[in-house]
């Protein structure tokens, strides 16, 4: 696949279609990879990779790289399509200038997911597609991939690619029997104490990095309102720990209909916040009170929040749900 | 040395806690080490390190300095410290534990931050041996020995045993805090588990990264370079690396109007942010490479260049493993080695 994906960037590079070529590099270790643009054939030998390991959604870089001259190629995986899509629609990504591969992916290796096996000093992962070998500084071992998987990828909503210009490997389906709503449906279950009670446990550990809003493809205001100095809301730590955790739900909020559900949020997240829960919630609100849809799916379905229908809930469907409690 | 079984761990806890405040890394609900303040049935981690460094204790993110009170004309200005309480640190890493050298020489010299300086003054810091490091870890690039860690007292977990001795006059009083639950000992499995971790260490893969370019070349040679634009290309500016660094010092003060008052506060501020040193004149660093360039000059360049050659990095590791994007302080200092 590596080569396959490396050979054909060379092509698009020498035939003059692109100019760089979005990508992963390999990084300290074999399962540490960093997205980076690459300008030429020996670039590409050098550091591209593509493999088990390239979780990192390029979509969002394209806000920046569409904008700079001449055309760039991006190698983007099922789930990233769905952010480059609506980035596209929002008109954040100038699709001219970009020139889409989609490659398959069968899921995503997450260093941290194995680490909480208690497997210790990582020096290097392999994967076979089937099985993942770890080398570490205290011997060897070998897990099913399918017990690797980052959030992100365990709960996988499609591996269908959904823009493209043209595909190496499979495309996949959307999983209609995707899982991702299950810990959501187990939070709804629970009083409203309960739940109270497991988001602050949760969002009390935020440290305000900012990793989750700034790897978001949702989130691309030029400037965010928590930047500004005057907003009175400005970044960093607040001066009361419940306004850190309000920071989160009011971010959910502002990308409702806009989250394709990428989860990398989750995966960034250094206190390992289990965020992507806040927006599944409300993907699952609206498919159920807006009809099912998905953010990213095209780039001209007007978005439930953003139109009006006569089939909309009414404001009043939060009393009905016990919202008044 | 002396040391007592690890069965009575608990014990020793209870004790301590019986007489001042005792933190130590325990396993929260994430399965990730945090300092928690101990209570019956808080258990010692066996992690490694904890995700957020030991520096919230002398440095938290968030201080409150005092308030402002307004009646008609009159401002009341209410200092509400209360840091006054003697408190114990268990289970500090000796990587942590160099970082509050590195944290007084900027907190303690003239002027001295009093916030800073009082929780110094109350806090007794007991080390832990680590016995076995992770890939990430590169302490001994700066002289740190992670099987003899600094600290008021330094401990050993070795062969069914928590063996202690005492660095300083802190220590000594923790010790006969806890006399009673302790036996004297030969320090012949402490010197075992040294040489046996020192093995590990020697085969850790960022043992010998070379920092030496940093101290032979110009300052304004590191600064202008190249390298700073592709190392910092995929940067997306958030400050988780500063943020869990142990070193990282720098603080905004901020107002917070109560409705009523003012609450004056410093957080942790992070030079990867857009808005770092902003003042009415404008911001010094505009682009996200003079950001990232930034917290590595200051490690690597400025703070040796005022502190005697000391770099202002420990080596924890946290930064590499958790870059959203896998960029780290490590790739810095190969790619300017490589280019010698």
């Amino acid at each position: 696949m590596q080569e396959a994906v490396i050979n054909r960037a060379k092509e698009l590079l020498a035939d003059g279609t692109v100019n760089r070529v979005a990508g992963w590099k390999t990084g300290e270790f074999s399962f540490d990879t960093t997205p980076a643009v690459f300008t030429s054939a020996e670039e590409l030998d050098a550091d591209f990779v593509y493999n088990d390991f390239c979780a990192p959604n390029l979509s969002k870089y394209l806000v920046k790289e569409s904008r700079k001259e001449g055309k760039l190629l991006v190698f983007l995986k099922p789930c990233d399509t769905y952010s480059f899509n609506q980035l596209v629609k929002e008109h954040r990504i100038l699709r001219e200038n970009v020139y889409v591969i989609g490659v398959e992916c069968t899921g995503k290796v997450d260093a941290e997911t194995v680490k909480l096996k208690g497997i210790k000093g990582i020096t290097s992962m392999e994967s076979d597609g089937e099985n993942v070998t770890i080398h570490t500084l205290y011997g060897n071992k070998v897990l099913p991939k399918s017990e690797t998987l980052g959030t992100k990828c365990a709960t996988c909503k499609s591996k269908k690619h959904v823009a493209y210009d043209e595909l190496i490997g499979n495309d996949g389906e959307v999983d209609e029997e995707s899982k991702r709503f299950e810990v959501v449906e187990k939070l709804e279950a629970m009083t409203p104490d309960e739940r109270y009670e497991f988001w602050r446990g949760e969002l009390s550990r935020c440290i305000r990095c900012n990793a989750c809003r700034n790897v978001c493809p949702a989130c691309t205001c030029e400037s965010c309102v928590f930047d500004n100095p005057d907003s009175g809301i400005a970044q960093k730590a607040a001066a009361d720990s419940f306004e850190e955790n309000m920071f989160h739900i009011i971010r959910a909020f502002h990308v409702t209909g806009r989250c394709t559900d990428c989860g990398e949020c989750t995966r960034v997240c250094p206190q390992n916040i289990p965020l992507h829960l806040l927006n599944r919630k409300y993907i699952k609100d609206i498919n159920k009170f807006y009809g099912d849809f998905q953010a990213g799916a095209d780039t001209i379905s007007k978005a439930p929040l953003n139109d009006y229908t006569f089939g909309d809930c009414e404001p009043s469907i939060v009393y009905s749900r016990g919202g008044n409690e | 040395m002396f040391r007592l079984p690890v069965e009575r761990l608990d014990e020793l806890f209870a004790m301590v806690s019986a007489a001042q405040t005792l933190y130590i890394p325990a396993d929260g609900k994430d399965s990730r080490a945090h300092y928690t303040k101990w209570e019956e049935g808080i258990k010692l981690s066996n992690a490694l390190n904890t995700v957020r460094s030991a520096k919230d204790f002398f440095f938290p993110q968030t201080t409150n300095l005092c308030d402002f009170n307004k009646k008609d004309k009159e401002i009341e200005i209410i200092d509400n410290r209360t840091e006054s309480e003697d408190f114990v640190v268990f289970g500090v890493r000796a990587c942590d534990t160099r970082s509050f050298t590195i944290l007084d020489k900027v907190f303690l010299v003239d002027p001295v931050d009093s916030y800073y300086a009082t929780r110094r003054e109350h806090g007794t810091v007991v080390t832990l041996a680590c016995t076995e490091p992770e890939e990430t870890c590169f302490c001994g690039v700066f002289g740190i020995d992670a099987a003899s860690p600094e600290g008021d007292a330094a401990c050993w977990i070795a062969d069914g045993y928590l063996y202690i001795t005492a660095n300083t006059e802190k220590g000594e009083k923790f010790i006969s805090l806890v006399s009673s639950l302790l036996e004297e000992s030969s320090d012949e499995a402490v010197e075992a588990q040294k040489k046996a971790t020192a093995e590990i260490m020697s085969r850790l893969p960022f043992n010998d990264i070379d920092t030496s370019y940093f101290r032979k070349n110009t300052l304004l040679e590191i600064f202008n370079s190249d390298h700073w634009k592709k190392l910092s290309e995929a940067c997306i500016g958030c400050g988780t690396c500063t943020f869990v660094c142990p070193t990282c010092q720098c603080y905004d003060i901020k107002d917070y109007d109560t409705g009523c008052g003012i609450k004056r506060y410093r957080t942790w501020d992070s030079c990867m942010y857009s808005d770092f040193t902003k003042t009415a004149g404008g911001n010094p660093r505009t682009s996200q490479v003079e950001r990232f360039r930034q917290r590595f000059m200051h490690k690597l360049v400025y703070f040796p260049d005022n502190n005697n050659e000391e770099f202002g990095c420990v080596g924890c590791g946290r930064c590499i493993s958790r870059c959203p994007i896998s960029m780290n302080i490590v790739k810095v200092i190969k790619t300017f080695g490589e280019v010698q």
